[in-house]
């Protein structure tokens, strides 16, 4: 094993690491891959499943797991903007700004749920339930505006239908 | 030269248990691959060629030359690689074959990956797309679990398997050989080319990639033949087609219509027009935000196909039709989609890691009113300095789009510097 790898061990053991359960699926996806290094989005995945997003110490269990350096995942974790390198709210709302979404009022409806949760996009509500984003294209240009909360598309946004669906998120 | 008379990628779209594998079969999922699996995988090819099938990704290549780039033999597995990262601003139609219709998905990648001898498919699919995902995930399962995917498919003897392939959010991994990147564990950076995917792909070996929509055709011209496909809508650009309506129309969604619908057809008579009648049709965004922009004079009764669309200095790249009325500022526009380009370019190749922001920075203070007379001359210029000049064709895919901005509406630019600002009040624009 090589020097950076061991660092990265130490550097996980030194903090809340990933649970022998995630680490067991992330061996899971390794198998289902020519090649191992083709798991690691799909392992960055898994420790942002368990964690809410990919501490320092996940990357390097996973760099370890995958035989990469740490360096290395934490270049690949910052190229994409659905990994989290900082803890972020119970939900992530997503509020897509792009060309079709803005030509149907994206940006009125992202003043409307600042106003309505008190906080900026980028911030978290103070009662950590919220973290608000704008985020380009979903793909979801059909029924705009919409927003992506967590792992659901909410398509066809009122100000009215963007309320109730943040006052049901707990 | 026909229109089309039925629905075919999308007939069994509106139903709310087409993902269930017994229903999909019900309705005649997998018999074309039965069918496909009686045939030489050379005579799918053949006919995938006759066809006149192009890419529906964006570039538009003919599907069945760019699969005789398959090198003939090789020791090296081969692999088609699905490219399910649909991305590109204005374009939704993958997305609702892969949740509604996933069997109908896998069918034409297993026909496909059979024609070219591939040992192994993935399928990249992009990382918000959580439902597409899930019920692919299921779809796979479910197709391995009856004998369509797997060892010994059908009894023919040939195996292919599937692997599903999540993305983490990245508009550059539609790109192929990025996507090859990323599907290899690394930061989504195109490759240069040549070496062509065909012979070096996903771990150096022989690949293929091809789009979702482009796959689930070939099923048809299996089952009905390459002269059938060929007879729907206008020379050399052949077959059903899924377009995208998005912006300001009255009924957005996707339409399939032959390729080649005129503009005024698909936009008045199948998407109902303007969303507000009082206003009148200002701009067209034929084919995703990479498209350059056309007027509305300009697209009138032009066919919406790949040539007639190239020969007017646009595109149909993905189909993604956008729609603005005369509400909309066009700098103001144009900064909305300059601001895309700016946040998504990889960062790998100095023109356009530079110049797509430089770009957004200019327009943005144009409309913001803060311009001045030799901005439109700097813009051209370092638009010059983008295109054909990175590796991949990102650079062009911001650049293009700007220059057509300003090529035709160059009076509202112009306006915004000479009165600093935007002309139009905050209750006319959007």
């Amino acid at each position: 094993m090589s020097e950076h790898l061991q660092t990265g061990i130490e550097f996980a053991r030194a903090g809340k690491g990933l649970s022998d359960e995630t680490l067991r699926k992330i061996d899971e996806a390794i198998a289902r891959y020519p090649s191992k290094q083709s798991a690691l989005l799909p392992a960055l995945w898994l420790a942002q499943k368990e964690q809410g997003f990919c501490s320092l110490e996940a990357q390097a269990q996973v760099a370890d797991k995958i035989g990469v350096s740490p360096a290395f995942v934490a270049g690949v974790v910052s190229f994409y903007t659905m990994y989290h390198t900082k803890p972020v709210g119970r939900h992530v709302v997503d509020i897509c700004t792009t060309v079709s979404c803005w030509l149907r009022g994206a940006d009125e409806l992202v003043q409307h749920v600042e106003d309505r949760l008190g906080i900026k996009v980028g911030e978290t509500t103070r009662d950590g339930r919220i973290t608000l984003r704008t985020v380009e294209c979903l793909g979801s240009c059909g029924t705009a505006p919409m927003c992506q909360i967590d792992d659901d598309y909410h398509e066809n946004l009122t100000f009215d239908a963007a309320d109730r669906v943040l006052d049901g998120l707990r | 030269m026909a229109a089309l008379t039925e629905k075919v990628l999308t007939r069994n779209i509106g139903l709310d248990d087409q993902h269930d594998i017994d229903a999909a079969v019900g309705r005649g999922a997998y018999s074309r691959l039965a069918t496909a699996l009686k045939l030489a995988p050379e005579a799918i090819v053949e006919e995938v060629k006759k066809s006149g099938l192009r890419g529906r990704g964006g570039a538009g290549f003919p599907t069945g030359l760019k699969w005789t780039f398959m090198p003939k033999e090789t020791t090296k597995p081969r692999y088609l690689v699905v490219n399910a990262d649909e991305s590109e601003p204005g374009t939704f139609k993958d997305r609702m074959l892969m949740e509604r219709d996933p069997h109908m998905c896998l069918e034409g990648m297993i026909i496909s990956a059979y024609a070219m001898k591939a040992s192994l498919i993935f399928i990249y699919i992009r990382g918000e797309f959580v439902l597409g995902w899930k019920r692919l995930d299921q779809a796979i399962a479910a197709a391995r679990a009856k004998g369509y995917l797997g060892r010994n498919i059908l009894g023919s003897g040939y195996d292919v398997d599937i692997i599903l392939h999540r993305g983490a959010g990245a508009y550059i991994c539609g790109e192929e050989t990025a996507l090859m990147e990323s599907l290899e564990g690394k930061r989504g950076y195109p490759r240069l080319k040549p070496p062509f995917p065909a012979t070096f792909g996903v771990y150096g070996n022989p690949t293929t990639i091809n789009n979702v929509e482009t796959l689930a055709c070939v099923s048809f011209i299996v089952e009905r033949g390459a002269d059938w496909f060929a007879g729907i809508g206008r020379e050399k650009n052949t077959g059903p087609k899924l377009y995208c309506l998005s912006g300001h129309v009255a009924r957005p969604g996707v339409y399939e219509t032959e390729t080649g619908i005129p503009f005024r057809t698909l936009f008045e008579e199948h998407a109902g027009g303007l969303l507000d009648r009082k206003r009148t049709l200002k701009a067209v965004i034929p084919g995703g935000s990479s498209a350059p922009v056309m007027t509305a004079a300009e697209c009138d009764d032009l066919p919406m196909d790949f040539d007639s669309l190239a020969a007017k200095g646009s595109m149909l790249g993905s189909a993604g039709v956008m729609i603005m009325d005369d509400s909309v500022c066009m700098v103001r526009a144009l900064a909305r989609v300059l601001k895309f380009y700016a946040h998504e370019s990889c960062g790998q190749c100095t023109p356009c890691r530079i110049g797509s922001d430089w770009i957004y920075r200019i327009v943005k203070r144009i409309e913001d009113g803060g311009g001045t007379p030799g901005d439109l001359e700097t813009l051209f210029s370092v638009c010059d300095g983008m295109v054909g000049k990175t590796i991949c064709v990102f650079a062009d895919a911001a650049a293009l789009p700007a220059r057509s901005f300003v090529n035709k509406f160059r009076h509202e630019f112009t306006d915004h510097i000479s009165m600093k600002g935007c002309p139009m009040t905050r209750t006319a624009r959007v």
